[in-house]
């Protein structure tokens, strides 16, 4: 059998609770009562990654009906063993976030404000301008004649956040559509 | 990293230069307690006092900008007490090879350099070649052309009186420091380097890291336990997105971007496909072809082929010589060059340098299409401080992006691991992935060349892009398939078939695979391997802190690279306490071994096999500024003279010019004090997420400025003063921390004062202040084009009225 160390310690826990302090003829029936009145009790357990540092802590999300509840350092992690830094254990404060942008956000040249948009609205408009503009600069040749099929006038910055299955579709999306000058955060 | 982050527990020293580990790497600090509990030396050679030098047997306060003079020092100290471990040195680098005739070194200067250009000719840095073209060498390492000898010349000006002058750094230090670490040169001992942004973010960032890395191989501390070149990775995913490159230079898996001269798939081979006539070098970039070909292969599926070089024309070719790297892109916005721009998951506008002429250049778009979780200074620049929107023609769109508990996927560790996250709750609102929006935008174009036509529309309409994003789909596909029934190394596969790895990715276009180095990390249909969760350990790895069952780790689950070369050449761990791999008498046990065959002495191969010449590079010729490293000064340097040469700053560098990049002079009485910047344990980098986040803003909430009480006194200012941070290209306020933390240093016989900020604070947060990037130049390292944060010249000067932050 291949017990994880969490597992571990929640068999130990369990054990010591049902065999061990009741053997020993203590009542354990309001800690069992308190346990299962915790805000976690009953969730779900999600294991996530921070996104932060490279120290790649992995954290489990405690989601019931949807929602996230409370997150926790992973004690199955190798490398933290279930702590967190400040950032880290601020995990669910940075999703569960009144600042967030939920909405497409639309600004007209020289407008003072955003608007609200829906996705058909941004990717019709955004695929719109960036056939127009690839359209009009797009190089097949340089000065001295050598095929190049690139796009001088486009470049795209980011991101370090993104997955690794994101940036392998975004690097092939972008060089597809002749897009190379491409940068981030790995050259701060 | 070539270790891992449980491995620095291994160590007997470690040297934390150019990070604050315990600050902005926190969990990596519970592995070098555990290493001090184990009884290493910390050690921490920083500008300023922290958390991590708390926790350090020693901490060393050096001048920013000066890491070179201190490891050339140490170096020096290294050939002058014989602490190198000699083994290694002459069986698994290339110290013993002989330069060719052209090689010199004088006034700061190597050959080959063109003052007009300020490039170097690298060829004139080669070795002297038998007619089969392989290097000469001279294993007793005594003839004075060989590598050796050379570099115990080109360090023997690295004197702890001279390095002391440059560094600020007291002498007793640097011998307690040279003595300790240096020690880690015995075989069955292992030092440990960690280092961040403190070494990559200066005009002599990789010559610093090639520095550390000479030493580390003098001293044997490559490939074994404890041992190591550890890059503390800043970002999330930096590794995975570096290794997916998103980036201009390298098409994933580091191959290099398609140059115009490399007309076709065959010229792009022969130029990028290293040759070696030497028996002894497995050569392993010889099998680059495969891997381009699979990646042509997955990106334009059916249409690739090999009649039309698997698409290789349809690809962007870069000009040769040309740099596109971000603050070049960004100089070619501000010049009006550039109309369109996709930025995800970034903010320049705080985090890149000079963020004024950032700013002012996001102006000249036609139209902007930017991913985000929060608003930044980038998503509304067209509002920012002193900004009129209405004279902004910029046409922006922001799409809101999930948070990474909303989505599946994978990111890799600074140790390279590659994990998996689950998908905990529906994204936000209307949010989406960056993997999904990328994808709709591109399909949302491509119907529109479907329907329209236009420019060169075969790559768009021919590009094998599954319309709807999906993590593990895409996962599969980076590990790579088989495309067609065939037989490879003897095996036989079906079309469809998972790749096991990339030794059996082919270069004729029956593979397919998105980036070769994580190709084995799924290697059948449900067998993901990222998902691991098992603690299986053999005793060994017990005792190493090797996880080889959790999660997976690129190279082939290699979870400490160059092992190899931490043997002897009879296959025997140089430290027999704590073997990372030995040979049993028939096979490897331990770590999966970085290149297979049995030892050298047995008829195997050299260990360094990545290298064309099998040998790691103490002489390193394939670098922009030179083969060995040299002290330069920073672009901004408080200095008139360089000590060591009438080379004031990396000859290498190419310099920006535009109206709005302006230098301080050499010792400019303007502005006579050093900044450096640094991030904090509550924000992260730009600080856009971490400010948003309530708790992280309340335990950090403001700009600051740390100095001093010296400079404090002299300049009048009281721990909590509001004081404004000058340098020639713009003004920040930020609250005044004065501290003991902070120390003057004594440079050339004169008091140069340092202070430091950190950069995370950003006007969209209101009365936070603003960014610390008005002050820092535009200007990098000539390899990487990373900026020169870490050391520019400023003033300081009490604020006469508060503007920028809430009091």
């Amino acid at each position: 059998m291949n017990i994880s160390r969490r597992g571990f310690i929640k068999l130990l826990g369990a054990g010591t609770a049902c065999f061990g302090l009741s053997q020993m003829g203590l009542n354990v029936k309001p800690a069992q009562a308190y346990a299962t009145s915790l805000k976690t009790a009953g969730a779900k357990e999600v294991v996530s990654i921070c996104p932060y540092c490279s120290c790649g802590c992995n954290i489990i999300m405690y989601v019931r009906e949807g929602k996230f509840i409370s997150s926790e350092g992973d004690p199955d992690y190798p490398v933290s063993e279930g702590s967190l830094c400040a950032k880290g254990a601020a995990f669910r404060a940075l999703h569960v976030n009144e600042h967030r942008v939920t909405k497409p956000l639309y600004r007209a040249p020289g407008a003072t404000e955003w608007v609200e948009k829906d996705w058909d609205f941004m990717l019709s408009t955004i695929a719109r301008r960036m056939k127009t503009t690839r359209d009009r600069d797009f190089k097949t040749k340089n000065d001295k004649g050598q095929v190049v099929n690139r796009l001088d006038t486009v470049f795209n910055l980011g991101s370090a956040l993104m997955d690794n299955e994101e940036c392998a579709v975004t690097v092939q999306a972008l060089r597809g559509m002749g897009v190379y000058q491409i940068d981030h955060q790995a050259r701060i | 990293m070539t270790n891992h982050w449980i491995d620095i527990k291994n160590s007997n020293a470690v040297l934390i230069m150019g990070s604050n580990a315990a600050e902005h790497h926190p969990i990596s600090f519970k592995w070098v307690l555990r290493a001090r509990d184990n009884g290493a030396k910390i050690i921490h050679v920083d500008p300023k006092f922290s958390r991590t030098s708390a926790r350090s047997d020693l901490h060393v306060p050096l001048r920013s900008g000066t890491d070179i003079a201190f490891l050339g020092g140490m170096m020096r100290y290294i050939l002058e007490k014989n602490l190198y471990q000699k083994q290694y040195v002459t069986e698994y680098t290339n110290a013993s090879f002989i330069l060719g005739k052209d090689y010199a070194f004088k006034d700061g200067l190597f050959s080959g350099y063109d003052a007009e250009k300020h490039i170097y000719d690298r060829k004139k840095w080669d070795f002297a070649r038998d007619d089969k073209g392989v290097s000469l060498r001279d294993k007793t390492l005594k003839n004075p052309r060989c590598v050796f000898q050379l570099l115990k010349k080109h360090y023997d000006r690295y004197t702890i009186d001279m390095v002391s002058k440059v560094t600020g750094v007291s002498k007793q230090h640097l011998a307690s420091v040279y003595e300790t670490f240096g020690a880690t040169g015995k075989p069955d001992k292992a030092g440990t380097m960690m280092y961040a942004l403190g070494w990559t973010q200066h005009t002599v960032g990789v010559q610093n890291i090639r520095l550390a890395c000479m030493i580390q191989l003098m001293l044997g501390n490559i490939g074994v336990a404890g041992g190591g070149i550890n890059a503390l990775r800043g970002e999330p995913n930096v590794q995975g997105s570096t290794d997916h490159a998103l980036l201009w230079h390298i098409l994933p898996g580091y191959l290099p971007a398609p140059l115009a001269t490399q007309t076709t798939l065959a010229e792009y081979n022969k130029a990028t496909t290293p040759k070696t006539n030497d028996p002894l070098s497995v050569n392993w970039w010889s099998n680059r072809p495969k891997y381009t070909v699979s990646l042509f292969k997955s990106w334009f599926g059916d249409a690739a082929s090999k009649d039309n070089d698997f698409g290789y024309s349809w690809t962007p070719k870069v000009e040769p010589g040309e740099e596109y790297a971000s603050m070049f892109m960004f100089d070619r916005l501000y010049k009006k060059q550039m109309k369109g721009a996709f930025i995800f998951g970034h903010n320049p506008a705080q985090s890149m340098p000079n963020s004024h002429k950032i700013r002012k250049s996001l102006e000249n778009l036609d139209w902007l299409v930017m991913g985000e979780v929060h608003l930044t200074e980038t998503t509304d620049f067209w509002r920012g401080p002193g900004v009129d929107p209405k004279k902004v023609n910029t046409e922006v769109f922001l799409l809101p992006c999930c948070h990474r508990g909303e989505k599946d996927g994978t990111t890799s560790n600074s140790g390279r691991w590659q994990m998996w996250h689950y998908k905990g709750i529906e994204p936000m609102g209307v949010s989406k992935s960056m993997g999904a929006i990328y994808t709709e935008i591109f399909h949302a174009v491509r119907d529109l060349y479907a329907k329209e036509g236009g420019a060169l529309p075969e790559p768009i309409l021919n590009l094998d892009l599954p319309k709807a994003y999906d993590a593990d789909k895409t996962a599969m596909k980076v590990n790579g398939w088989f495309t067609r029934d065939c037989e490879v190394n003897g095996k036989k596969f079906k079309k469809g078939d998972q790749v096991p790895s990339f030794a059996f990715l082919t270069d004729d276009g029956a593979t397919t695979s998105m980036c070769w180095v994580y190709s084995g990390g799924y290697p059948a249909v449900g067998k993901n391997l990222s998902q691991r969760r098992d603690h299986t350990q053999t005793p060994m790895q017990a005792k190493l802190g090797l996880f080889p069952n959790f999660s997976w780790c690129w190279p082939v689950n290699r979870r400490i690279i160059y092992n190899r070369a931490g043997v002897d050449v009879n296959g025997k761990a140089f430290n027999p306490e704590l073997p990372v791999i030995t040979w049993d008498g028939k096979g490897w046990v331990g770590d999966v071994p970085d290149g297979g065959g049995p030892p050298m002495a047995q008829g195997g191969k050299y260990p360094f096999i990545m290298h064309t010449e099998g040998l790691s590079q103490i002489f390193g010729p394939g670098r922009v500024d030179g083969p060995l490293p040299e002290h330069y000064e920073p672009a901004e340097t408080p200095l008139t003279k360089n000590p060591f040469s009438s080379q004031m700053n990396n000859p290498a560098i190419r310099w920006i010019a535009s109206d709005m990049d302006k230098f301080a002079k050499h010792g400019d009485p303007r502005y006579p004090i050093v900044l450096t910047t640094y991030s904090l344990t509550e924000h992260w980098c730009g600080g856009s997420d971490s400010r948003n986040t309530k708790v992280l803003l309340e335990a950090e909430p403001q700009l600051y400025v740390e100095m001093s009480h010296e400079l404090a006194k002299e300049k009048g200012i009281k721990n909590g003063d509001v004081v404004e941070i000058e340098s020639i290209r713009g003004k920040v306020q930020a609250v005044a921390m004065v501290t003991v933390r902070i120390v003057p240093f004594k440079v050339m016989g004169k008091i140069v004062h340092l202070v430091g900020m950190p950069f995370a604070f950003g006007w969209t947060t209101p009365g936070v202040g603003d960014s610390t990037n008005r002050l820092t130049p535009t200007v990098g390292d000539p390899n990487s084009y990373i900026p020169e944060y870490k050391a520019s010249l400023v003033n300081v000067r009490k604020a006469v009225k508060v503007t920028e932050l809430e009091r």
